[in-house]
């Protein structure tokens, strides 16, 4: 709660992440030119790309905020295990970020010429697979939480990490827009989410814990 | 004769894998408080830390019930973007505790309470610090300097928070401080148990 309502209060990433999202989208277009073929056919990638990205950019304030000003060892003295504010911070994250790209893939969608259904498969897989961007990067915030630099040091251990999220994710999304058989990618995507969820707090607590000595 | 609250047994500190003290024994039975002394640098911040379970001992045992201990650092832990009651009730809703009014009153924070956290002084901040300590209400406080930033009023006001609402309920206190407190305990003075720097190292000396 306190971790949405500085999110909300500080501005900054929360907003940004979106922006970031609206811009690399709009982006693509020029670079590729107009053609709309062209454009429904890498739309979902794009999309993809361009929200694991947004995520990244919100990530390095996960840990180091309360770094800084010392409220990290006096979470780490109270009540709630490490493993707990990891997992509360992922989730908070999550709602910050990965919910409202999720939801604003649909309009951006249209500026790359996706259609109905392929529009509500794309919202559909991020949604399915954000909460492991959130969960894997709250591990990689953990582990630098810190270090001097540390968003740079992050997102270079992050981005290997989300390579499946992103295939499968991005799989999951052309086959449903183009009307095949998803089931496969869907179920690995959920696989990972689930996985991660299930795992990676228990290492962000550890790693957390160790960064605290 | 009562059992102590906080009991450290050959206690050894280690900060970064060096050694820094050794030998450290003490124990606070209810109401008993501890003051730490010694020069800058001589161990009592990596003390408290290891006493908070923030680190892990070099050798010896420290006897305390779990989730016993409140830490106040140097740092305060206030959140810039949250009002002084906000920040207070976050740490209490986390320690379920409900958020007492004495708390705001010990140290004179009701007239800030709407106050955002980066509007705060030092001192002003400090003193939100020190009340999330009443706030959270566990019988085991280590303080590090407390009297950083605080004016004469206010450490004054500390020092009777900590006499009357906290040693006097059976509480104990580790506090560090260069400042006189004014509060009747014995001192510890950490030079006297320096360790040898060049002595074993830490337990993940093998691992690094």
């Amino acid at each position: 709660m306190r971790d949405l309502r500085l999110a909300v209060r500080a501005g900054g990433g929360f907003g940004l992440a979106l922006a970031f999202f609206l811009i690399v989208v709009v982006l693509v277009p020029f670079a590729v030119g107009p053609e709309a073929a062209v454009l429904a056919r890498i739309g979902p990638g794009v999309l993809w790309v361009a929200a694991l990205l947004a995520t990244l950019l919100s990530l390095d304030r996960l840990f180091a905020l309360d770094w800084e000003d010392g409220a990290l060892p006096l979470l780490a003295t109270s009540p709630l295990p490490l493993e707990g504010v990891a997992l509360v911070k992922a989730a908070a994250h999550w709602i910050t970020t990965g919910l409202p790209l999720s939801l604003a893939a649909i309009p951006l969608g249209v500026l790359l010429h996706g259609e109905g259904a392929a529009l509500l498969w794309l919202a559909g897989t991020l949604l399915l697979g954000t909460p492991a961007l959130s969960v894997i990067g709250a591990f990689g915030a953990a582990l630098t939480v810190g270090v001097r630099r540390g968003g740079l040091l992050l997102s270079l251990l992050v981005l290997p990490l989300y390579v499946p999220t992103l295939i499968f994710g991005a799989e999951a999304a052309r086959r449903g827009a183009e009307g095949l058989d998803a089931t496969v990618p869907l179920l690995m995507l959920g696989g990972i989410s689930a996985g991660s969820l299930a795992l990676l707090p228990f290492a962000a607590g550890a790693v957390l814990r160790i960064n605290l000595r | 004769m009562t059992a102590p609250v906080l009991r450290a047994v050959a206690l050894a500190v280690a900060r970064g894998g060096v050694p820094l003290l050794e030998g450290i024994d003490f124990a606070l039975r209810p109401g008993e408080a501890l003051v730490l002394r010694g020069p800058n640098g001589a161990g009592k911040t990596s003390l408290l830390r290891c006493l908070a379970g923030l680190a892990p001992p070099l050798a010896g045992r420290i006897e305390m019930q779990p989730d016993a201990a409140a830490y106040a650092s140097h740092a305060d832990g206030v959140k810039a973007a949250l009002t002084v009651e906000e920040n207070l009730r976050f740490w209490a809703a986390l320690h379920d505790r409900p958020l007492a009014e004495e708390a705001l009153d010990a140290f004179a924070l009701r007239p800030l309470r709407h106050r955002r956290g980066a509007t705060l002084s030092a001192g002003q901040a400090r003193r939100l610090g020190l009340a999330r300590l009443a706030v959270v209400d566990r019988p085991v406080l280590l303080l590090d300097e407390p009297t950083v930033s605080l004016d004469a009023a206010s450490v004054a006001r500390l020092a009777g928070w900590l006499r009357e609402a906290h040693l006097a309920r059976g509480g104990v206190a580790v506090i560090a401080t260069h400042a006189p407190l004014g509060i009747e305990a014995p001192e510890l003075d950490l030079s006297a148990h320096r360790a040898d720097p060049r002595a074993t190292a830490g337990p993940d000396a093998a691992f690094l």
